[in-house]
């Protein structure tokens, strides 16, 4: 029982982890079909930024879920307006430009904190289930990304921006027409994507070993259940998050965690071969 | 009327290197009702696409209201009162027919909900509507619907693209009886591209005809309410 309890608990929070890291990919592969492989270093940057600032004395929260969002939502606009908005319909050349861009992050990192591995003490401290032993932040993850499950349906759903923001996503030929700047929209949604990766990498931060590199180890698990969950943006998300966090901690607590990422890509691999639209592609067809 | 509302001249447009306008020129004054008419391939579609900007002039000027538009943005053109109900109509499908119409309010300060509403007394048979997707609507629905969003942002000129394409008669007696009403309400001006000779003689007060990429002339009230418009020789 107590194992089932610790177990569902670890499900759960792998999950929550992957949604929080792919939420803000599948903002910006959704809403634009822009590729960007510099999204693992987007998360690295919103980790830095509040190990940094949570070092320099800012209350941690503050550093995880202000600073950290506020930062990379800078960056994003920075890097939207100086390199994305010249490749939007360009697959490839998107691919290969952040892909660059990711580099020249690592790069930077590297060259002003060194290659070495930075950390913050994890708030909350722990609880016993049984004879098991877990840290309350687990649930802290969880609660935040129920949160911004919520936040951003409602942001797509009821606001005015929203509105135009799925619009565009849909038609923005004609959304021009009616007299919104796709180029602006744009702008802002890659903001918008940008800082919730930066949040991300904010929550993680405190358990994950954080260094120049780091982005590496996120960037394919976000796209492919991205890629999984299909063109909407919270339920197909929302819904791959949760099949792959289950089969990932199913398949690491059955072997190894090695091996539970192993299982995480072949799943992924068979789920896009049986469904190539995504689960959205199939099953929540026209949500958000 | 009041002056000339668009001065189009020497107009070229195409798609990559296929020339599709080959210097188009006509004015029209505001509050009328102009006509083009054409056959498929002759250029309509193009040119109203041309005059809204999603496709770019290669040669010619667009002025509207004043303003030289030839080199300005879509949604620069849109905010200055330029509307278009695209062919094809272009609703978005997976925004709800109310959402739709909110999107015709997309480029205002706020969004004035009064302005749906005035814009729905005109067309009843989309307030039953309003929490239906706009992809789920019948052809001669959407195309209500594409001409009501049109209208929530006020345009000063519609160009209405092929409105009769594809739908069922009694919706398009709908919509020519909707136009006359919104005419005699709001100083509208409209420029109808159609090969529909019953619909553009009804609606129209001049009618040009569009033979490849060019503007052949004006074609005759008498010949038109006849039905007899060779086109090709106009």
């Amino acid at each position: 029982m107590d194992l089932a309890a610790i177990l569902a608990l670890n499900v759960v929070n792998g999950a929550a982890s992957l949604f929080l890291l792919c939420l803000g990919l599948a903002i910006i592969f959704g809403m634009m079909r822009i590729i960007n492989l510099a999204h693992g270093e987007f998360v690295m940057l919103g980790a830095y930024a509040a190990v940094i600032s949570a070092n320099a004395g800012v209350n941690i929260f503050v550093a995880m879920l202000v600073v950290a969002p506020l930062f990379v939502g800078l960056v994003g606009l920075v890097v939207e307006r100086c390199l994305i908005r010249f490749l939007y319909g360009r697959l490839v050349d998107s691919m290969l430009a952040t892909w660059g861009l990711s580099l020249l992050i690592v790069g930077l990192v590297t060259t002003i904190f060194g290659n070495t591995m930075q950390g913050v003490a994890t708030p909350f401290g722990g609880f016993s289930i049984g004879a098991y032993r877990t840290s309350w932040y687990t649930l802290f993850l969880l609660a935040v990304a129920l949160v911004m499950l919520v936040l951003i349906y409602a942001i797509l759903r009821y606001t005015r921006f929203g509105l135009i923001a799925r619009a565009v996503m849909q038609n923005p030929e004609m959304a021009a027409v009616l007299g919104v700047s796709p180029a602006r929209i744009y702008m802002a949604t890659f903001s918008l994507g940008a800082a919730v990766t930066g949040l991300a990498g904010g929550v993680l931060a405190p358990v994950s070993g954080i260094t120049p590199v780091m982005g590496g180890a996120y960037v394919a698990k976000a796209f492919i259940t991205v890629v999984g969950g299909g063109a909407a943006i919270i339920s197909g998300t929302s819904s791959a998050s949760a099949l792959f966090g289950l089969v990932n901690q199913l398949g690491a607590y059955l072997t190894t965690p090695v091996y539970g990422e192993v299982v995480l890509f072949l799943a992924a691999i068979v789920l896009i071969r049986l469904l190539p639209q995504g689960i959205s592609g199939r099953f929540f067809k026209g949500t958000i | 009327m009041t002056g000339e509302l668009l001065t189009v001249e020497g107009l070229r447009a195409g798609y990559g290197r296929v020339p599709i306008l080959a210097g188009v020129s006509f004015a029209m004054a505001e509050g009328e009702f102009l006509g083009i008419l054409g056959h498929n391939g002759m250029g309509k579609t193009t040119l109203m696409r041309t005059v809204m900007g999603t496709i770019p002039a290669t040669a010619g000027s667009i002025r509207f209201g004043g303003t030289d538009v030839t080199r300005l943005a879509t949604h620069q053109r849109s905010r200055l009162g330029l509307g278009l109900v695209p062919q094809g109509r272009e609703i978005f499908p997976t925004l709800s027919v109310e959402e739709n119409l909110r999107m015709g309010l997309a480029a205002a300060k706020r969004e004035d909900r009064s302005v749906i509403d005035g814009v729905l007394e005109d067309f009843p048979r989309l307030k039953r509507l309003l929490d239906r997707r706009g992809g789920a609507l019948s052809g001669g629905e959407q195309q209500l619907l594409a001409l009501a969003r049109c209208l929530c942002a006020r345009p000063k000129l519609i160009l209405l693209d092929e409105p009769t394409e594809g739908i069922q008669p009694s919706i398009i007696e709908e919509m020519i009886e909707t136009l006359q009403t919104l005419r005699r309400r709001w100083a509208l001006s409209m420029i109808i591209v159609e090969q529909n000779l019953d619909f553009i003689t009804q609606l129209s007060d001049r009618v040009l005809s569009i033979q490849k990429g060019r503007i052949t002339g004006e074609v005759d009230r008498e010949r038109l309410l006849s039905g007899d418009v060779a086109m090709t020789a106009a």
